[in-house]
């Protein structure tokens, strides 16, 4: 018995080590497995409505009444028949739920597990603007992030709640006073993307956007530079005043 | 109208009448929230300003049409008026047991409505959302207060209501009447006050909270006093999520109904309906109300467990309907306008119930929550699949309320326009929904390329408008001026149908009816042979069901 558990368990550890979700140096990209994921569950929907829909136009054309005191024969059931129609077609669901319970979970790992190397940047949202901190004060209101460097997002509020949404990495987070939360992404390829904000948060909610560029690293330094001649020219400015 | 009809209305007792006043109330709430539809549709459909260039008239729309739709006329159109109207009538009972206090219910709901139509007055109207989330409700200028006390004075009203027909179905029902023999809009009834009751007080002292914070200066949800920001949106959801099922539960009853007498056959496996589906999605209601917050910031561990009890909701859900379509099964199927909607309602039922499968998982609502694919979910399954059985369950009971029939070419038009236009409406929404389009948006300058989706949207929500023009017009005109309709036109064999007369009097039964073990509202195979009978009002018919001695 002790032997059979073992081997259960090595067997156990073997599939899980083998799942790329937790190998070593897997790339993990949430959007891309929610691109996939998606798919899956579309078919899966597409799949119960087709079924579902063929079978109440089928019945709804075939049992037209005929005459006019036609009565329906729908089957009496028995109390084990019952108790098969409700148990089948129930087992059926859930093991479609926890199908894709399982998948969703897997994929929900992806999104809160941040890598290592991960870039942070800090968050502000206030009404109706966000504020970007890369550290060392250098702060912009555009993120601009380099190609192949994953980032981690540390987002607070100072006033409402905001939300954090960029479309293209499939992340949405909800920004708040008093809270920090987070949202990590992989961007793969350079462009410039949209962010905006998904909570509703007063008069300009609809305002409250701006641009995420994905550049290559030299890029991205000149970015960092020209933040860095700013928070200088600021300091010079403060400092004579 | 003379002095004293407007007396006999204004003062009256009657179930029948309130839920007249309640159809009538509704609606009003649902026309008024309809044209703001259509003003966001409007603003829409252009970049840039289109007919307003102050993002807060939009945001007031907004906030009018989530709140009027769902709480004055979803609810009180569903547990307010059918409730009212037929459930008495179904379980054999002269009226409400405590007919005063239901009187008291629709003058609060009246209050509620006139409270909610001042904000279109007052100076700084609310401007929060349905939802009314803080700290933004706090710190608008937009009058916050007016939102709480519609939601109090509905909550009360609820509330009544929900302890007067549980009172109603346990102690009312006719000599004889079992648990098994209710019909299914019953079950469902109750099974909605049961939640009415459980989870408005949760809703009520949330939004008392953000009064207190707004106007008082206390801080329950103000971190930087100790408070908790997102106390409130646990505890609205907590009874906002069960409140999707008392609007969606009534709707299914009504439903089944319709396809009973329309299909002339026995509800498909009722036990497993009734105590499986509808008592199941009683029982998982108050464990799924995090799939409302999966990007609030709640625990990872709550996101994941209510996962898979929202995926679970599936199971009782799909119980129920395996009973709807089970009940086409092998049936005697005839047609009338009620029945056109009913049947739509199945194709509703799956878009807006499916849709609903990969919101469930916490991963994928990551990019789709506050989108328009959120927002075409749940008008699809929350607002056009009960809406449209509201209306199924106008037209079929019809004859019942005003002895007139409505069906006619008009009723038939304003159906088409209706089914059309919604699809028109959301499909795009759908669409740039899962590319990205925010809802809640007086503009999308980030967005262009979704312009286009937008205006045939527009196009549909013309559609709806007509065709709901049409419908409205047609049932004012049938209520007054349509056909006369015969007695049980539909053959049922429910008891509001074989045992009152239409527009039933004070008292509803000329005989009031008890009923044997054998008998069921469903009982068409047993009555073939019988069904001729049915169609003359030779009171009470029905082989097994007798006037009391």
């Amino acid at each position: 018995m002790r032997a059979l558990t073992g081997k259960v368990v090595l067997a156990l550890s073997g599939l899980m080590m083998a799942s790329p979700a937790f190998a070593e140096g897997y790339e993990r990209d949430p959007a891309a497995g929610w691109d996939h994921l998606w798919r899956e569950i579309v078919i899966d929907i597409t799949v119960i409505g087709v079924i579902f829909s063929v079978a109440a136009i089928y019945m709804v054309w075939k049992y037209r009444a005929k005459s006019d005191d036609e009565v329906g024969r729908g089957p009496k059931l028995s109390p084990a028949a019952a108790l098969a129609w409700a148990l089948i077609p129930a087992s059926i669901f859930m093991a479609d739920d926890f199908f894709l319970s399982a998948k969703g979970w897997t994929l929900w790992n992806d999104y809160r597990r941040i890598p290592d190397e991960a870039k942070e940047i800090r968050v502000t949202a206030y009404q109706w603007y966000w504020e970007f901190d890369y550290g060392d004060d250098l702060v912009s209101e555009e993120l601009v992030v380099k190609k192949g460097e994953p980032v981690v997002l540390r987002m607070t509020s100072e006033d409402v709640l905001h939300s954090l949404y960029i479309p293209e990495f499939r992340v949405k987070e909800d920004v708040m006073p008093g809270r920090v939360t987070y949202v990590w992404f992989n961007p793969k390829r350079t462009g410039e993307f949209v962010e905006t904000c998904t909570e509703y948060c007063g008069t300009a909610h609809a305002e409250m956007y701006t641009t995420v560029r994905v550049v290559e690293e030299a890029e991205y330094e000149q970015f960092i530079n020209e933040l860095k001649e700013e928070a200088r020219a600021a300091n010079s400015v403060k400092s004579q005043s | 109208m003379t002095m004293q009809t407007f007396k006999e209305w204004f003062f009256t007792t009657d179930h029948k009448r309130i839920g007249i006043m309640y159809l009538v109330g509704s609606m009003a709430a649902f026309v008024v929230a309809g044209l703001m539809a259509l003003l966001i549709r409007l603003e829409q459909s252009s970049l840039g300003p289109t007919i307003t260039d102050n993002p807060n008239d939009y945001n007031n729309w907004l906030y009018f049409h989530g709140a009027a739709m769902v709480l004055a006329f979803l609810i009180p159109g569903l547990t307010g008026f059918f409730a009212n109207y037929f459930l008495p009538l179904m379980i054999g009972a002269q009226d409400v047991a405590f007919p005063r206090i239901n009187a008291f219910s629709i003058w609060l709901f009246y209050g509620a409505i006139i409270l909610a139509l001042l904000s279109f007055v007052i100076p700084d109207p609310p401007d929060v959302m349905w939802t009314g989330y803080p700290p933004y409700s706090i710190t608008t200028t937009g009058n916050t207060a007016f939102y709480v006390f519609t939601v109090h004075l509905l909550g009360f009203s609820s509330v009544l209501g929900a302890v007067n027909f549980l009172v109603t179905v346990i102690y009312m029902r006719a000599p004889g009447m079992g648990w098994n023999q209710l019909n299914i809009f019953t079950w469902t009834t109750v099974a909605a006050f049961v939640l009415q009751l459980v989870f408005i007080p949760v809703l009520a002292s949330a939004v008392t909270m953000l009064l207190f914070d707004k106007y008082l200066g206390t801080n329950f949800f103000n971190p930087e006093a100790g408070g908790d920001v997102l106390l409130y949106q646990n505890l609205f959801w907590f009874y906002s999520h069960p409140a999707v099922y008392v609007i969606f539960l009534p709707a299914c009853g009504i439903l089944f109904e319709i396809f009973a007498t329309m299909c002339k056959n026995r509800v498909f496996n009722y036990k497993a309906c009734v105590y499986g589906g509808i008592w199941g999605i009683v029982g998982i209601s108050g464990f799924v109300w995090v799939h409302h917050l999966y990007v609030s910031g709640m625990p990872d561990w709550l996101r994941i467990g209510q996962m898979v009890t929202t995926l679970l909701i599936s199971v009782p859900v799909g119980l129920m309907v395996m009973s709807m379509w089970g009940t086409l099964y092998r049936a005697a199927i005839t047609f009338n306008t009620g029945m056109l909607y009913a049947i739509s309602c199945l194709f509703l039922v799956l878009s807006g119930g499916l849709t609903g499968i990969p919101l469930a998982l916490t991963a994928i609502t990551v990019h789709l929550s506050e989108t328009s694919f959120v927002h075409a979910h749940f008008h699809f399954i929350m607002a056009m699949f009960s809406a449209f059985a509201m209306f199924a369950g106008i037209y079929y009971w019809f004859p019942k309320m005003f002895g007139r029939y409505a069906d006619g070419p008009a009723a038939t038009l304003g159906f088409w326009l209706n089914i059309i236009g919604v699809h028109v409406t959301f499909i795009p929404l759908f669409i740039i929904g899962v590319e990205g389009m925010p809802r809640r948006y007086w503009d999308y300058q980030m967005f262009p390329q979704f312009e286009p989706y937008h205006q045939v949207a527009l196009v549909g929500a013309f559609m709806v408008a007509g065709g709901m023009a049409v419908t409205i017009l047609n049932w004012i005109y049938s209520a007054f001026k349509g056909k006369v309709a015969v007695e049980n036109p539909w053959k049922s064999c429910s008891m509001e149908w074989t045992h009152a007369p239409n527009c039933p009097q004070a008292g509803n039964f000329p005989n009031p009816p008890s009923v044997q073990p054998e008998w069921s509202p469903y009982g068409y195979e047993d009555r073939e042979g019988n069904m001729a009978a049915t169609t003359d009002p030779g009171y009470p018919t029905g082989p097994t069901a007798k006037p009391a001695e």
